[in-house]
């Protein structure tokens, strides 16, 4: 087995940039994304890892010139935050559009004003519709093993999608934790060398991204949607594949613990999922039938995985990060409208938004909201379907 | 100047391919033709939305024999940026990397990023090919507008600022070469992309290309138009490098005020100067004053 070190979620990051030998980073400061930035430059100056840094003059610039090296045939990572990341948004579409592998780490961070630098998934949500694959982790681990299978992912070529890999602010970007870093020499055999769909480096004539009729542009995103729905067998087959050489698998587009005979189903996304799970750990030792839905993978969005442990279950309840103004939490969103791709019976599912700016929820309120939740539906009576849990 | 005249490639359709959608009298093909002679097809253009990327032509057809890699309006420097890294890292050396944007895409929204990229001195050429306004979008003024010029966004007194100097904004930066160039100059073009073509690091080269449709003149005398701004010493043809401006052949009669034409030449065959007022030629030839005194300054 690989080594062994004590690193922060943006460490991983870095570390993972290095085992997937990348070739070139471009990126900006910000905080909470800094230190990927800064870990990489100390890497790459050490002589550690061998790779070009492009030290940008804004977001915008970052994930450009990311996209211009990927076009010319490198192995590209970029990482931001926030503000950054909204900077950066034309650039998520044109890569996506452009078909060109890309990873880019997300340390999510709240939206201002006013300046908040603690975790909401504001930002995250908001690349909701770019084309990227978009995924989250639950611990500095899995920032790791996740941003290596990015590469994998993105540069499949039924996929050749850009793959973002988010991790919460502090919660992981600045906390350590124990992480295993397999072999670089299994790494770089696994991933191979870089693959992509076209390369513009002058050696035959190409041209990309001319003025387009709309017939032909309609085929294009129709086609970017067929790479987005292949990428779900593509994602599952990685980390099978993962699991196999390095020993660490997470189940796919999803996680689910204590599902199998659920009654309840309890839905979360990133680092608070873990302090869902020791919730439901009390309320399973409690005798409560209810089991966690981890979304690892947002985009593609794993309806299908999602519906397989919802059949039959008495209730949903979907926390949510962040709020879709005028609607509704979005991974509740996305997870009724999943359902309902199998069922027209659903099941009751219930939104509770809560931790937005940064606000700690804790395990023991989880457990409370969730008791609160099943003890409802079991008393006969209906739990409300959308609450902003906010305490002070 | 004795220096003997380089062969380019006269017959366009070597270098531009039918199928263009180029206006007539468009300046666009006519650089290209010595942008061809210089590096052949060995070259990449990275093009943020200007006239230029729809002049050619639309997918699947791609009228320049070039490579093409169209980009985002504020981002040509960037990606050209990280192309030139990429072609560095993967050990290829005789492709030429090429931003060309407009002068909206230059002078105003691609302003960070060009200012980024010098500054990182990354190996590629920028060119910004200055028509003085958003033309592909109809005529909006631009940073790099000349004074008094009427636009569509300035409709009825023009513009009341002069032009942003962006060669003189990349002198500052400090890079390896800056360049002012005219398409009515294709041989002063050529020699200064073959320059160039041999300095590693960053090079900017700042072309003047009148525009039929905007500047309002006949599509036939594009040449003659960018020839008159070289002549009444409007438009300053010159070459920065170690450390001081070099004057190009074609301006150096013009140093000597009483050589140059009357800025009203100029002035006169264009539409957009068409409700100038004696005035505002007054102050036009304060600021063609003001520039000559600066180059001599740094000669």
């Amino acid at each position: 087995m690989g080594e062994k070190l004590v690193l922060t979620g943006n460490y991983a990051v870095a570390y993972a940039a290095k085992l997937a030998r990348v070739d070139i980073v471009a990126a900006y400061p910000i905080t909470p994304q800094t230190t990927i930035v800064e870990k990489i430059a100390e890497l790459i100056e050490s002589g550690e890892m061998d790779a070009i840094m492009i030290n940008v003059e804004s977001e915008h610039s970052a994930l450009a010139a990311t996209f211009g090296a990927a076009v010319a045939g490198a192995r590209v990572l970029t990482a931001t935050s926030s503000h950054g990341l909204m900077y950066m948004h034309e650039y998520l579409h044109w890569t996506s559009r452009a078909r060109i592998p890309v990873v880019l780490a997300l340390v999510t961070r709240t939206l201002a004003p006013g300046w908040n630098i603690w975790s909401s998934h504001d930002d995250f949500y908001g690349q909701r519709d770019t084309g990227w694959i978009l995924s989250f982790a639950l611990d500095n681990q899995e920032v790791l093993d996740t941003t290596i299978q990015a590469f994998k992912i993105s540069e499949d070529p039924r996929v050749y999608l850009p793959v973002l890999v988010a991790l919460d602010a502090f919660i992981l970007s600045h906390t350590s934790m124990p992480v295993e870093l397999p072999d670089e020499k299994q790494v770089a055999e696994w991933l191979g060398p870089r693959r992509q769909g076209y390369v513009v480096d002058g050696r035959e004539l190409l041209a990309i991204g001319n003025l387009t009729w709309p017939e032909d542009t309609e085929e294009m995103v129709m086609d970017l949607w067929r790479a987005m729905e292949e990428s779900y067998n593509v994602i599952k087959e990685v980390d099978r594949e993962y699991g196999k050489l390095f020993g660490r698998s997470y189940g796919g587009l999803i996680q689910c613990i204590n599902c199998s005979d659920a009654k309840y189903l309890a839905v979360a996304m990133g680092a608070w999922s873990g302090d869902l799970m020791e919730a439901v750990n009390m309320l399973r030792e409690e005798g409560y039938s209810i089991g966690v839905l981890r979304v690892r993978f947002y985009r593609p969005f794993p309806h299908r995985d999602i519906w397989e442990y919802a059949r039959g279950v008495k209730g949903l309840i979907v926390y949510d990060r962040a709020i879709s103004f005028g609607a509704w939490g979005q991974l509740y969103t996305d997870t009724v409208a999943g359902l309902y791709q199998y069922t027209t019976k659903l099941p009751i599912i219930s939104n509770v938004i809560a931790g937005v700016g940064g606000v700690n929820v804790t395990a023991e309120e989880f457990y409370e909201l969730t008791k609160n939740f099943i003890e409802k539906i079991e008393g006969g009576e209906e739990p409300p379907r959308i609450t902003w849990y906010h305490r002070r | 100047m004795s220096r003997p005249k380089p062969p380019l490639p006269y017959n366009m359709r070597e270098v531009l391919q039918p199928g263009d959608a180029a206006c007539p009298g468009c300046p666009i093909p006519m650089a290209w033709k010595v942008l061809s002679a210089v590096f052949g097809e060995k070259m990449i253009l990275v093009i943020p939305a200007c006239c230029s990327s729809v002049v050619v032509g639309p997918y699947p057809g791609n009228a320049l024999k070039a490579s093409i890699i169209h980009v985002a309006f504020a981002s040509a420097a960037a990606v050209a940026s990280g192309v030139a890294e990429a072609l560095k890292r993967r050990g290829i050396n005789d492709v030429q990397v090429i931003a060309w944007a407009g002068d909206g895409g230059t002078a105003d929204i691609g302003m960070a990023s060009l200012s980024g990229a010098a500054e990182r001195n990354h190996d590629f050429i920028y060119i910004m090919y200055d028509n003085e306004a958003y033309m592909n979008t109809g005529i909006q003024r631009s940073g790099a507008t000349p004074y008094g010029a009427w636009t569509t966004t300035t409709p009825i007194i023009g513009k009341t600022e002069h032009k942003k100097d962006v060669a003189r904004i990349m002198i500052a930066h400090n890079v390896p070469y800056v360049a002012t160039a005219s398409v009515g100059y294709p041989h002063d073009l050529y020699a200064k992309l073959q320059r160039a073509k041999k300095i590693r690091g960053f090079k900017f080269i700042h072309l003047h290309a009148p525009c039929p449709v905007g500047w309002r003149f006949d599509p036939r005398y594009t040449v003659r138009i960018a020839k008159l701004a070289v002549e009444t010493g409007l438009w300053i043809l010159y070459e920065y490098y170690d450390g001081k401006i070099h004057l190009s052949g074609a301006s150096r009669p013009y140093i000597d005020p009483a050589r140059r034409k009357p800025i009203e030449e100029y002035l006169k065959y264009q539409g957009r100067f068409r409700n100038i007022t004696p005035e505002k030629i007054e102050e036009i030839k304060r600021y063609v004053e003001m520039n000559w005194n600066w180059i001599k300054k740094h000669m």
